[in-house]
C-alpha cells in the first residue's frame, strides 16, 4: 500500500489517533447543527460553529463505493464507507475475498497497526 | 461585470514532444511560450501578464518570468490542478477587462514520462500538511482507484456499463489516428478496451490516459489587439469555475464540479448545450468524460452511458464531436494535467485548423471543460465557452 510518510504533528486530530491506538473509533459531531462530519475538524464544515465534540462512534457502516487495486504487488480494496453516524470516509476493506465486496455491504471497524505506530481504522464485513 | 467578448485567444501552441529527454522543464515552458507568441504574431515584449500553475518550477510565476525575461504588470498562479489553465483564460479575460494587462501568456509543461513517475498507481501527496492527508494517504488512494470508485458508484446507481465507458476511448482513438503527434494512434474497439487488463475495478488499462511529457501555451489579448492580428478570431464568450470536495463527508461521487461551472459558463455566454458544435472534455480516464457531459447538461444525469455509446462522440459520426486531437486518452497529457490541451484543440476547431479528417464543419461555438485534482476526493472544475467571430 502506501510508503511511509513523515507527517507534521497535528494537535487538532491527535485525540482521534490516540483513541485508535486504544481501539476506540471517534467521530466528530457539532453541538450547534447536530451533524457528524468527516474527517474530524474543530470548526464544523456545515455551520462553522466551534462547538464540536468527540463522541464514540459505532464503528458500523455500509460500503458507498470501492475499487480493487489490481496491478500492484499486494492488491488492496479501497473504499468509501458511509458511517451509521452519517458521513462517509475513505478506508480499506480487509479480511475478506475482494471479489465478494459489494456496494451496500455492512462493515465494521478494525484497526491495523502501521510501521510508524499509527493504528489505522479499516473495515471488514460485519 | 461580464467577461463576455472581452478577450480573445490569439495564440495557441502544443509542444510536439511526448518524451522530453534532453529538454529542461523551464525550457519546455519557454518553448511553448515562444510557439504561442509566433502563432499569434506577437513578440515576447508584448506580454504584460503571465499565468502559470504548480507545474511551473519555482515560486509561482517569479522564476519563469526571470527565465523568460518577461516585464510584467499582472501575474496569477492560481493552481486547481489540470483545470488551472482554463481558469487562467477566464482570469486573463477579467484582468484584460479591468485594464490590468493587454497580452496574457499562459504556460503549462511537464516531464512525468522522462522522470519515470508512477503517475496513476502510487499515492501522491502535494503537501503533507494538508488536513486530509492522515485520513486518506495510508489507504493507498491513487489517481486510478479514486476515479474507479466514481465509475463503480455510477454503474451502481445508473446501470452504466464498461462497454459504454469503452466507447469514449474508441472515439478518442478514432480521432488520434489522424494526429501525427499522438502517443496512441491505433484505432481500438469496445472489445479491446473491456478485454484490456483491469487496473482498478472497473477501470481497464485502456480506460486510462497516456503519460506524456510536453506542454502548451495560450495568448489571451484584448479585442483591439486580436483585430490587428492576422489570425482567425476566437473570443471567450463565457466562463465558470467551481471547486467540489467531500462536503464534510456528504460524499457523492456521481457528479463533478461541472454541475456548477457549466451552468455559470452557459449563463454568461447566453447559449445552451444544444448550441455547442464541438467539446473538449477532460479525460484522464473514460469515466470523467461521461460525468462531465452529464453535469454540463449534454444529457440527463445517469444517461451518459447511452449518450456516449455507438460513436456519438466521433467527429463526422455523432452528435457531439469531442477531443478531436485524441485527447488525454490517446494524444497527450503533459504534466499529468489536461486543461491546456483541451483549450488548444477547441481553438483549432474554431479556427478551422483541426486535422481535416476530424474538423467539425462550421464550428463556430465550442466548449472546453477541465477538472483538476481528483473527482474521487476534491477537484477544481472549469468551463469555457469559446466562439469564432465571423
Ligand atoms: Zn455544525
Amino acid at each position: 500500500m502506501a510508503e511511509a510518510l513523515a507527517l507534521p504533528s497535528n494537535p487538532e486530530t491527535e485525540p482521534f489517533w490516540q483513541a485508535c491506538r486504544e481501539g476506540r473509533f471517534l467521530v466528530r459531531r457539532c453541538d450547534s447543527c447536530g451533524q457528524a462530519h468527516w474527517y474530524p475538524r474543530t470548526l464544523c464544515p456545515f455551520c462553522f460553529s466551534d462547538r464540536t465534540v468527540w463522541q464514540d462512534g459505532s464503528g458500523r457502516g455500509t460500503i458507498y463505493s470501492f475499487s480493487i487495486m489490481r496491478r500492484v504487488p499486494e492488491p488492496y480494496a479501497i473504499a468509501y464507507v458511509t458511517l451509521d453516524e452519517g458521513p462517509s470516509m475513505m478506508t480499506t476493506i480487509v479480511d475478506c475475498d475482494f471479489d465478494t465486496i459489494r456496494i451496500g455491504m455492512p462493515v465494521t471497524v478494525a484497526f491495523k497497526t502501521l510501521d510508524d505506530g499509527r493504528a489505522l481504522p479499516v473495515f471488514r464485513p460485519a | 461585470m461580464s467577461i463576455r467578448n472581452q478577450a480573445y485567444i490569439a495564440g495557441a501552441y502544443e509542444h510536439p514532444t511526448r518524451k522530453a529527454t534532453g529538454i529542461s522543464l523551464a525550457q519546455l515552458h519557454a518553448e511553448v511560450a515562444k510557439g504561442a507568441l509566433e502563432d499569434a504574431g506577437l513578440a515576447k515584449d508584448d506580454v504584460d501578464g503571465y499565468f502559470c500553475a504548480g507545474d511551473a518550477p519555482g515560486l509561482g510565476p517569479l522564476n519563469m518570468a526571470d527565465y523568460m525575461g518577461l516585464k510584467l504588470r499582472h501575474v496569477d498562479s492560481t493552481d486547481t490542478g489540470g483545470s488551472s489553465y482554463l481558469i487562467h483564460v477566464a482570469h486573463a479575460a477579467q484582468a484584460i477587462a479591468a485594464g490590468k494587462c493587454n497580452v496574457a501568456l499562459i504556460t503549462l509543461a511537464g516531464r512525468p514520462r522522462s522522470e519515470g513517475m508512477a503517475t496513476g498507481t502510487a499515492p501522491r501527496v502535494w503537501n503533507a500538511a494538508a488536513p486530509d492527508v492522515p485520513f486518506e494517504y495510508f489507504y493507498g488512494p491513487t489517481v486510478v482507484n479514486m476515479y474507479a470508485m466514481c465509475a463503480m458508484r455510477h454503474m451502481h446507481e445508473f446501470g452504466t456499463t464498461a462497454e459504454q465507458l469503452a466507447w469514449i476511448k474508441v472515439a478518442a482513438s478514432q480521432h488520434a489516428q489522424w494526429n501525427d503527434h499522438a502517443m496512441l494512434r491505433e484505432v481500438v474497439t469496445v472489445e479491446d478496451v473491456v478485454n484490456s487488463p483491469l487496473i482498478a475495478d472497473p477501470l481497464h488499462r485502456l480506460d486510462c490516459c497516456v503519460i506524456s511529457d510536453g506542454g502548451g501555451a495560450l495568448i489571451v489579448v484584448r479585442p483591439e489587439i486580436a483585430r490587428s492580428l492576422q489570425r482567425p478570431k476566437v473570443r471567450l464568450r463565457g466562463a465558470g469555475e467551481a471547486p467540489k470536495h467531500q462536503m464534510g463527508g456528504k460524499i457523492d461521487l456521481t457528479y463533478s464540479g461541472a454541475r456548477w461551472s457549466g451552468p455559470a459558463a452557459f449563463a454568461e455566454a447566453g447559449v445552451t448545450p444544444a448550441d455547442i458544435k464541438y467539446a473538449s472534455i477532460y479525460d484522464s480516464f473514460t469515466i470523467p468524460v461521461l460525468m462531465q457531459l452529464e453535469d454540463l447538461g449534454f444529457c440527463e444525469k445517469g444517461r451518459g452511458g447511452a449518450f456516449v455509446a455507438d460513436g456519438n462522440l466521433i467527429s463526422g459520426v455523432g452528435r457531439l464531436p469531442f477531443n478531436t486531437d485524441g485527447g488525454g486518452l490517446c494524444n497527450n497529457h503533459p504534466a499529468n494535467r489536461g486543461g491546456m490541451t483541451k483549450v488548444i484543440e477547441a481553438v483549432r476547431q474554431l479556427r478551422g485548423e483541426a486535422h481535416p479528417r476530424v474538423q467539425v464543419r462550421n464550428c463556430d461555438l465550442a466548449l472546453a471543460q477541465g477538472t483538476g485534482g481528483s473527482l474521487g476526493t476534491r477537484h477544481g472544475s472549469a468551463t469555457l465557452i469559446l466562439e469564432r467571430e465571423s
